[in-house]
């Protein structure tokens, strides 16, 4: 793929496609629109969260592949044919997913701003499987910032989920 | 950001035909977006690499691996191979950035990470490294996370990588292809001292592009430690980091690597300090001589005199961990 | 009978919580339109002088960017201090974005730049210009101590002979503590959708904590009475940065009138640096007791940094002359204006910085006078705030004092410093006392039953994460006898009833009493409506005579009718009440307040000095405890950012510059997930029957007083090293 400079302004748009929360989609993407702005400016995502847009607090992690990311910090045309799953994608037909659910339980957030970023790490955590003590769970969490402090639980919803999502296998 | 074109070359030839002055190469983009968004880089072309073949770690005929540039830092991190000969390279890698960062960055783009000194990051304020003759605040400014070693009146910049600090150790070379050819870069060598050229971070061409980081075959697996110091519990980049591995004949020293992060404006290392420890017994006086010599040089600046003496105990505790045998 | 029975006390799961973690909840900017244009402000480089040109030609010229609005093109607006004044305004004349050429500080807004997308909006910024004629400046606090003025609001009067009882005091402590400047850094940028509507008018989604403080500012500074609308039904944290209108609101405010379009302005992170923060200050304090402990005479004198243009002042001193006992008492809190933004009330302002100051010098006096500082505190307890000479309408500190040293094994800590360790390890263990006004403030609510027998309550507050959704949602449910379920609590639109700005941990408190004041209300109005039909059963009954639970209305005599809710207003339609409440009178005999013991363990790296929190019970009595789960949350929060204060937090400047430098989260560093501990909450039960009447204190602020003092008193027990200076890094312990 090759895209080349106009004169001025924005530059010219290149189509992608994404498989995004399940659903295939054709997209027109600028190359300087991140991954992060085009789900939340251009397709009305906005469950994925802005904190600094500089890789410094996690509240834009979303899954790629079932891999945790920062989407400030990718272009959304360099995810051209990748799986993407947002906070929004997490939900069953039947209900909260196990992670979000232990969320709520646990009274993990207070403001809200973070817990997206917080859940999809979360459940990249799972899927990585490397976290086995609490404090390799805390260690592996820490790529995601929470100004109200609700980290001790944010760790009580991690550890009450884990078992279960392990259970599942899959990537969310 | 400034405008650019978007490139997603299939042929390591095709991309190297694309590479030009205005242009840089992107892989994981953790950094390169992060400073193109800050607006401190400015390309007109970005070259994604991602779709070239190199992604694959590969044994070398000397016994050692080669990993391919665009290995990712975790997958890296996570490989049995590394785990089980490099562990130095995992536990440098994994105290670094955060989960998601580590997703992301790639081996090589890890080695061309920009400084984190706060002057250099902020477009509005004067900086060498950014813009050659502005001059340096940090050298008379805030300075506590700066270098105490091989920095010039220019610059006092560190350079941020953890992976770095590991590779220098175990005396990694890398690889790179570019208009005149492949070439191999020890990797003392890959990195520069500011001298009055700050923003030369390292010795590639325009045009060069990191292929693979190749590991020797020693890897120190039974004894090396990645000792890491910061200002809080994770995901902060290092006041001082230390790569430390030894290679012990009972409690003889029979070989010993030691490296030095968040120092200076690359990872730091110095052979004759490690030579000191050959045939010493291992043990904390031996230690501490090592450290001495490693951080003769060392010339504080006024807000970082401290760094000088952490070290000094850091080196001193990762050899020690490292004795002790690999923390697991 | 009892309206503050269950649901209330019970540790419910946030109403908004599925919202939150499915990305529903929207924050201010993620409201769209078609056709939304995007603004990126263009901020100072310098910290004082004059703009002599901007020039926003190369900008301009970009296809698709529609304005570059400065000082010289901006529509008109106030001239006047008194419009900018906001509720939460401190003394003097409020910063106007844009107004002139005058540069006031280091990153203030200069230019917007607007444009069809927020990427070329920000590489447009990129291109405009600035000239200056640039002044000499300063922005560090030490330079000139001297040079100091007496804050507006001076601190309590002088009581006894501090001198004469300090002079002759047995055992003496003479301290000073110094803290950086903080940034309150929510996880949200601040951020401001305008939108445009068809009549001119303005409906606008902004992250504030008062969206009647952010319409009264609009409407006075653009002169757009009755045309504005604000709302704010999520915000992302605020910590006291919401509590003024931020300089997006306005800027968004001004390109959405001069285009006649909607527009959305958000800050970035860098962004975050360029207003209000929590001020640097320097503190010193003596205490003079007796051998025992006791204290004869204390002295606390603060300065505080401000800005040219405004007086900053928080309660910074005063806790010192209410926490204990003491009969010669002398507070001092001075000012020292600097080319720099106003400070901005940050989680529990004056009291995170100056009772961390008491308590370190309270730990500095338990050891001058061989007193476990527990048994200190408890020497010099008090029944009475010294600063009013006024009883406490509740204060149950000794339980705090007494179960949270239970839980936290206090009694196990040898008095000695160094005298634990493990391994490389120094193991401290260090306490401090907490304290916070419980204030109330005059605030409305209103409650309508709907016909299908659906509770709808509503004030114009806001829910910063502090639970007040689900706060209020279990007053109204209580009041009235309903299931959660059918109870829906509405806030964070300008048009409800007044509420006051939601921080200052008053928000139970007043628009909670609001709430159940107004479903109290209600209650008359469905008995009423009840007594409507003839040979009712309720006929001749009063609210005394009634039960309201199950969602029915009960006759507490025989024949014990039940008449569900749904049937009565299925009748008389749907029924609605309207309160205003104020503080009590009974308040004004009474001093009030909220109180902590906050207990601390540190592991301290001997060689390394690194810090780690390994441990903290917090014990709190805040009286009525509305949801044991969300309050917990918010002290456990309060407690997190504690330990930023002890061991992260701290804005870096460069006097030179004038300018921030640290202005990231990479490199301002807030506690991580890896860096905290578990941490036990406490409530010790409290009842209090003046405070207000829900009996309940409020729990934003008192979760963070005390904590750093906790911790920098743990480090001095584990290594010997008094710290005065936060915050506590490696450095100052090698």
């Amino acid at each position: 793929m090759s895209q080349n400079l106009p004169a001025a302004g924005a530059p010219a748009a290149c189509r992608i496609l994404l498989e995004l929360n399940g659903e295939r989609r054709e997209l027109e993407v600028q190359p300087w629109t991140t991954l992060l702005d085009l789900l939340r400016d251009q397709l009305g995502l906005s469950g994925t969260k802005k904190g600094c847009d500089h890789g410094q607090c996690g509240a834009c992690t979303v899954l790629v592949d079932g891999r945790r990311i920062n989407s400030c910090l990718s272009l959304a045309v360099m995810q051209d044919g990748a799986k993407v799953t947002t906070v929004e994608g997490l939900a069953g037909a039947d209900g909260l997913h196990p992670m979000q659910a232990a969320f709520v339980r646990h009274d993990a957030f207070q403001c809200g701003y973070c817990t997206p970023g917080q859940i999809c790490s979360a459940v990249g955590l799972a899927n990585e499987n490397r976290a086995h003590t609490r404090d390799e769970l805390r260690e592996q969490m820490s790529g995601n910032l929470c100004r109200c402090g609700a980290y001790p639980n944010i760790l009580a919803a991690i550890e009450d989920a884990l078992p279960t999502l392990r259970g599942q296998g899959g990537d969310a | 950001m400034t405008p650019f074109s978007y490139h997603r070359p299939e042929a390591i030839d095709e991309a190297l035909a694309l590479a030009g002055p205005d242009s840089r190469f992107i892989a994981g983009g953790t950094n390169l977006l992060d400073l193109m968004k800050e607006n401190l880089l400015h390309p007109r072309r970005l070259i994604d690499i991602n779709r070239l073949p190199l992604r694959e770690i590969t044994p070398t005929p000397e016994g050692g691996l080669l990993i391919g540039a665009l290995v990712g830092n975790a997958e890296l991190a996570w490989d049995p191979r590394i785990e089980a000969r490099y562990p130095l390279v995992a536990k440098a890698i994994l105290a670094g950035a955060s989960p998601q960062l580590r997703n992301m960055a790639s081996t090589g783009g890890n080695l061309l990470q920009r400084t984190r000194c706060y002057y250099f990051y902020d477009a509005q304020t004067p900086c060498n490294k950014r813009e050659p003759g502005s001059g340096c605040p940090a050298r008379d400014g805030l300075n506590r996370m700066h270098a105490i070693l091989g920095a010039s009146d220019a610059c006092v910049a560190v350079h941020p990588s953890d992976l770095c600090v590991a590779l220098a150790a175990l005396g990694a070379q890398v690889h790179t292809q570019g208009p005149q050819g492949k070439r191999r870069i020890d990797f003392a060598d890959f990195h520069r001292l500011p001298d009055d050229e700050p923003w030369r971070d390292n010795n590639l061409d325009e045009r060069e592009l990191v292929t693979a980081v190749e590991l020797p075959p020693q890897g120190y697996a039974g004894h090396c430690a990645y000792l890491k110091l910061r200002d809080r519990a994770s995901y902060a980049f290092a006041l001082v980091s230390v790569a430390a591995a030894l290679d012990l004949d009972g409690e003889r020293i029979r070989g010993a690597r030691i490296a030095l992060g968040g120092v200076a404006h690359k990872p730091w290392r110095l052979v004759e300090a490690e030579q000191l420890l050959c045939g010493r017994r291992a043990e904390p006086a031996a230690f501490a001589e090592a450290a001495e010599r490693l951080l003769q040089s060392a010339q504080p600046l006024a807000g970082n005199a401290f760094k000088i003496e952490l070290a000094r105990r850091a080196i001193v505790r990762a050899l020690g961990e490292a004795a002790g045998g690999t923390p697991r | 009978m009892n309206t503050l029975a269950a649901p209330v006390g019970q540790p419910l799961a946030r109403v908004d919580g599925p919202l939150k973690v499915t990305g529903q909840a929207r924050y201010a900017a993620e409201f769209g339109a078609p056709g939304l244009l995007h603004g990126v402000v263009v901020c100072s480089r310098i910290a004082r002088g004059q703009v002599l040109r901007i020039d926003a030609r190369e900008a301009e010229a970009l296809d698709g960017v529609v304005l570059v609005l400065t000082h010289e093109n901006r529509p008109p607006v106030a001239s006047y201090d008194k419009p900018y004044q906001d509720d939460d305004a401190a003394d003097g004349s409020p910063f106007r974005p844009l107004f002139n050429d005058r540069v006031l500080y280091s990153g203030q807004p200069l230019a917007l730049v607007v444009a069809e997308t927020r990427e070329l909006a920000r590489h447009a910024a990129s291109l405009v210009r600035i000239e200056y004629r640039q002044e000499p400046h300063q922005t560090d606090l030490l330079a000139v101590r001297e040079q100091a003025h007496e804050a507006p609001e001076p601190p309590p009067a002088p009581r006894g002979d501090f001198a004469g009882a300090f002079a002759a005091a047995p055992v003496r402590v003479e301290c000073e503590y110094q803290t950086p400047v903080e940034h309150h850094n929510p996880m949200e940028t601040h951020a401001s959708t305008v939108f445009y509507q068809a009549d001119g008018g303005l409906l606008v989604h902004d992250k504030t904590q008062g969206v009647q403080n952010c319409q009264r500012y609009l409407e006075q500074v653009f002169g757009l009475q009755g045309r504005i609308r604000v709302l704010a039904p999520f915000v992302g944290g605020a910590f006291g940065s919401g509590l003024r209108p931020q300089y997006q609101l306005p800027l968004a405010v001004m390109a959405a009138l001069k285009l006649q379009r909607s527009v959305r302005v958000e800050l970035s992170r860098q962004q975050m640096f360029t207003f209000g923060y929590r001020p640097r200050s320097l503190q010193r304090l003596r205490l003079g007791a007796d051998r025992d402990g006791r204290l004869q005479a204390l002295a606390h004198q603060a300065l505080g940094q401000t800005s040219r243009f405004e007086d900053f002042t928080e309660h910074e001193v005063d806790w010192s002359g209410m926490l204990y006992a003491c009969d010669n008492v002398q507070l001092g809190y001075r000012l020292a204006a600097l080319d720099v933004y106003t400070p901005l009330d940050m989680r529990a302002p004056g009291a995170a910085i100056g009772v961390f100051a008491l308590e370190c010098a309270m730990d500095e006096l338990a050891y001058a006078a061989s007193v476990d500082p527990l048994e200190l505190r408890l020497r010099n307890y008090s029944e009475v705030n010294g600063n009013q000479g006024k009883r406490y309408s509740s204060k149950e500190l000794r339980a705090c004092y007494v179960q949270g040293a239970e839980r936290f094994g206090w009694a196990q800590r040898p008095q000695a410093p160094r005298s634990l360790r493990e391994g490389n390890q120094l193991i401290g263990m260090g306490m401090a006392t907490g304290v916070w006004e419980a204030l109330q403030m005059p605030a409305s609510a209103r409650a309508c039953i709907d016909a299908d027998g659906r509770l709808q309550v509503s004030s114009a507050t806001a829910d910063i994460g502090t639970g007040t959704y689900t706060a209020m949602t279990q007053i109204a449910a209580a009041a009235l006898g309903l299931p959660m379920e059918a109870v829906e609590f509405r806030l964070g639109d300008s048009n409800l009833p007044q509420a006051p700005l939601e921080g200052g941990s008053a928000t139970v408190s007043s628009v909670g009493s609001a709430v159940h004041q107004a479903c109290l209300a209600l209650r008359q109005k469905l008995l009423d409506a009840a007594q409507q039909s003839p040979a009712s059963p309720f006929t001749g009954a009063s609210l005394d005579d009634v039960a309201f639970a199950n969602g029915s209305m009960r006759l507490k005599r025989p024949p014990y009718t039940a008449l569900a809710l749904e049937r009565i207003v299925g009748v008389s339609g749907a029924l609605e009440a309207e309160v205003r409440v104020e503080p009590g009178e009974q308040r004004k005999n009474w001093a009030t307040a909220t109180h902590s013991a906050v207990f601390v363990e540190v592991r301290v790296d001997e060689e390394l000095g690194t810090v780690k929190v390994s441990r903290v019970v917090s014990a709190v009595a805040a009286g009525r405890v509305v949801n044991p789960q969300t309050a917990g949350n918010q002290i456990v929060g309060g407690v997190v950012w504690g330990i930023g204060q002890a061991l992260h937090e701290e804005t870096l400047i460069d006097h030179r510059l004038g300018r921030y430098m640290n202005h990231n989260l990479a490199e301002y560093h807030l506690p991580v997930q890896a860096d905290i501990p578990s941490i036990e909450a406490i409530f010790v039960e409290e009842h209090d029957s003046v405070v207000n009447a829900l009996g309940s204190k409020g729990v934003g602020e008192i979760g963070i007083v005390g904590v750093a003092a906790a911790v920098a008193n743990a480090v001095y027990h584990a290594t010997g090293k008094r710290v005065r200076e936060l915050p506590i890094t490696l450095d100052k312990l090698l």
